[in-house]
């Protein structure tokens, strides 16, 4: 099985806490993995370094593009690390709030297309037809998380569950091979839930894709993800398939309960 | 009723001793009273208490959700089908009027060029810059210096003005990358200050507190112009100017350049993890931003032909900046309104004296009361989803 990102011994304080304590995981390429445990356990701050924001106190974070190459990732800024194709969302949501539902995906588009101011004052060709294509692809992504209606809408102004669904379409126009989702279903009822478990489960058909997403709810988490990493007080406590976590003890005492 | 009363006799008392006693300069004099004034004082209040409810009320609808009436009516006049005929009006009107007027045009426009130039860097990227009047500086002393050492001409410096403000907006971006908010304000103030105290104490070049005078105006190749002929042609750039300026402003916005500083002003972090180059970014806004400070500074100085650093003073940087608040942050039809109320109404109340600060003051205080976020709310592009839902089918 090949893999996309590795980590190998990453360790993050702040200050006297230790948030992670030699975290060494692996992702399988093309799957689903659901990274769960109870608050505080270090889900985020792993996150965070994965995508550049913290930089880890010490060790690895390896990302294998898809031509075979490895690229350590730990240390690199944010926007480094998206352009290796890491995208994600956010606990609490980050939207710019102030812009259409639609500019918010097209601001995700930023960095694969390249004309400079000087383009867009001239109105070039290229200008013009990289502008098409990013509204055209804008507009599929939105299609796809069903909110073709409310395009022009302000993002601030939508409702929570499209405001999540929206930063997920956002974090898949910068093209990722790896998407990274924080509590996608935080705050949704049960029917939102399961709109969401169809969108994540249709991304992965249509884009080649590595999701993982950290999340509470465990009838999402044992319905889509392949595969489990549980932490708990920053370290890890156990890594497998649904069925195996399910009937992990220490996984049990530690967040599942009886 | 009862409450219109009491704010009525509330005013008669507070305002007793300023507009009723008239105290004498000398001890041998008396007292005056001019009792005539306090009536005048009564129905003032009185009106005005019954104002200022309406238009509370009317700000609580607003705030609501209802539509808000004044903002529709400003929508109007930005519908594209009218730009025609303001460009038509624009272009009449120096030959109508007298040199006075186009005079107190020209200094209007250069506000509004100004203003456009700061709009991006406030409005759009929401970096707030209290030194931008530095970047003007070093437009119009680029003219001043060059035109007296080199004895360059108008239109030959034009561009190497745009270009040095240009710079100059980079080289001040690299310091303050990291800032925000109210730091980033007292860094780029700071900035203001370097730049006037240095055009003040480098005697040797600028002449300092002297300041540069008979600054030639632009010529028209071929045709000799008058003094009243050549105010005119100054009028005639700069309404060019901000004609492009506005294509520019509207072109940057909707590029993915513009989405970026928007993107910026909402949420860095989220910016950055969408692969954005917050230094890029950063510094293109405050590069841009600068460069219209630079071509309405040459503009300036070639208007009023001296200048001295009491020019680029902070007043004139917070002036910029309450033309974009006024207008309403982002809207370039907001700073062109603001920017004729600012410039151009003190500019024709002269004959009421002194109380022309005062009454142009609480006219400030009350639009931002009433319509906190500036006088245009920013009109978002729509996008026509059925045809891109037609363009994607294919």
């Amino acid at each position: 099985m090949s893999f996309i990102v590795t980590t190998e011994k990453v360790n993050k304080s702040f200050g006297g806490i230790k948030a992670l304590k030699d975290i060494n995981i692996t992702l399988p390429r093309k799957q689903i993995t659901a990274l769960i445990g109870p608050n505080g356990a270090g889900k985020t701050t792993l996150f965070n370094c994965l995508t550049g924001i913290y930089k880890p106190t010490n060790g690895k974070i390896i990302f294998h593009q898809e031509n075979g190459k490895n690229v350590e990732i730990q240390g690199k800024k944010p926007n480094q690390v998206a352009e290796q194709g890491i995208g994600r969302t956010f606990q609490n949501i980050r939207l710019f709030s102030g812009m259409s539902a639609l500019e918010n995906i097209m601001v995700g588009c930023h960095i694969r297309s390249s004309c400079n101011f000087v383009s867009a004052i001239f109105n070039t060709r290229s200008f013009k037809r990289e502008e098409k294509a990013i509204l055209e692809k804008s507009y599929r992504l939105l299609k796809l998380i069903g909110l073709e209606e409310q395009g022009n809408a302000l993002a601030g102004s939508l409702p929570y569950a499209f405001q999540r669904k929206l930063e997920i379409a956002r974090a898949l126009a910068i093209n990722p091979s790896l998407l990274l989702l924080d509590e996608p279903a935080a705050g949704m009822n049960d029917q939102e839930t399961l709109g969401l478990n169809e969108l994540i489960l249709a991304i992965q058909e249509q884009f080649p894709i590595t999701i993982l997403l950290i999340e509470h709810d465990m009838k999402l988490v044992m319905q889509i993800s392949e595969s489990i990493i549980v932490m708990n007080q920053g370290a890890l406590i156990a890594t497998g398939t649904p069925h195996e976590i399910q009937n992990n003890e220490l996984v049990i005492s530690a967040y599942l309960g009886t | 009723m009862k409450k219109h009363l009491i704010i009525t006799v509330w005013f008669c008392l507070l305002l007793f001793p300023f507009v009723v006693l008239k105290l004498p300069l000398h001890a041998t004099e008396v007292v005056t009273y001019r009792w005539f004034n306090l009536p005048l004082v009564a129905v003032i209040a009185f009106v005005a208490s019954f104002l200022w409810e309406i238009l509370f009320k009317y700000r609580q609808k607003a705030k609501k959700g209802h539509t808000d009436f004044i903002n529709k009516k400003l929508l109007y006049l930005q519908n594209k089908k009218l730009f025609p005929v303001y460009l038509l009006i624009a272009i009449i009107f120096p030959l109508i009027t007298s040199d006075y007027n186009v005079s107190i045009f020209t200094s209007t426009f250069v506000y509004i060029v100004l203003g456009l130039g700061l709009n991006i860097v406030v409005g759009l990227a929401g970096l707030l810059d209290l030194g931008y009047v530095a970047f003007y500086a070093v437009g119009a002393y680029s003219y001043a210096l060059l035109n007296l050492y080199f004895h360059l001409t108008f239109w030959q410096i034009f561009p190497i003005a745009g270009l040095l403000a240009f710079c100059l907006g980079v080289l001040l971006g690299f310091p303050v990358l990291r800032l925000k908010g109210d730091y980033l304000a007292i860094v780029t103030l700071g900035f203001g200050e370097i730049i006037r105290l240095i055009l003040y104490n480098w005697t040797d070049l600028t002449k300092g507190i002297q300041g540069i005078g008979s600054i030639p105006k632009p010529n028209l190749p071929g045709i000799h112009l008058t003094e009243g002929g050549s105010n005119v042609f100054l009028y005639y750039i700069l309404l060019a100017l901000i004609i492009i300026a506005l294509l520019c402003f509207h072109r940057l916005r909707n590029s993915r350049v513009g989405r970026a500083w928007e993107a910026f002003r909402e949420d860095e972090i989220a910016c950055i993890s969408m692969g954005i180059h917050r230094t890029k970014t950063k510094l293109a806004a405050f590069g841009i931003g600068a460069s219209w400070a630079g071509f309405a500074g040459i503009i300036f100085a070639s208007h009023t032909g001296y200048i001295n650093p009491a020019s680029f003073t902070f007043y004139e940087s917070s002036v910029i900046l309450t033309i974009v608040i006024l207008g309403g942050m982002g809207s370039p039809l907001g700073v062109i309104i603001a920017s004729a109320l600012l410039i151009l109404l003190p500019e024709y109340f002269r004959f009421l004296n002194d109380y022309r600060m005062l009454i142009f003051a609480m006219c400030m205080i009350g639009i931002m009361l009433f319509k906190p976020n500036g006088l245009l709310q920013i009109k978002r592009k729509q996008f026509d989803l059925d045809k891109l839902n037609n363009a994607t089918l294919e």
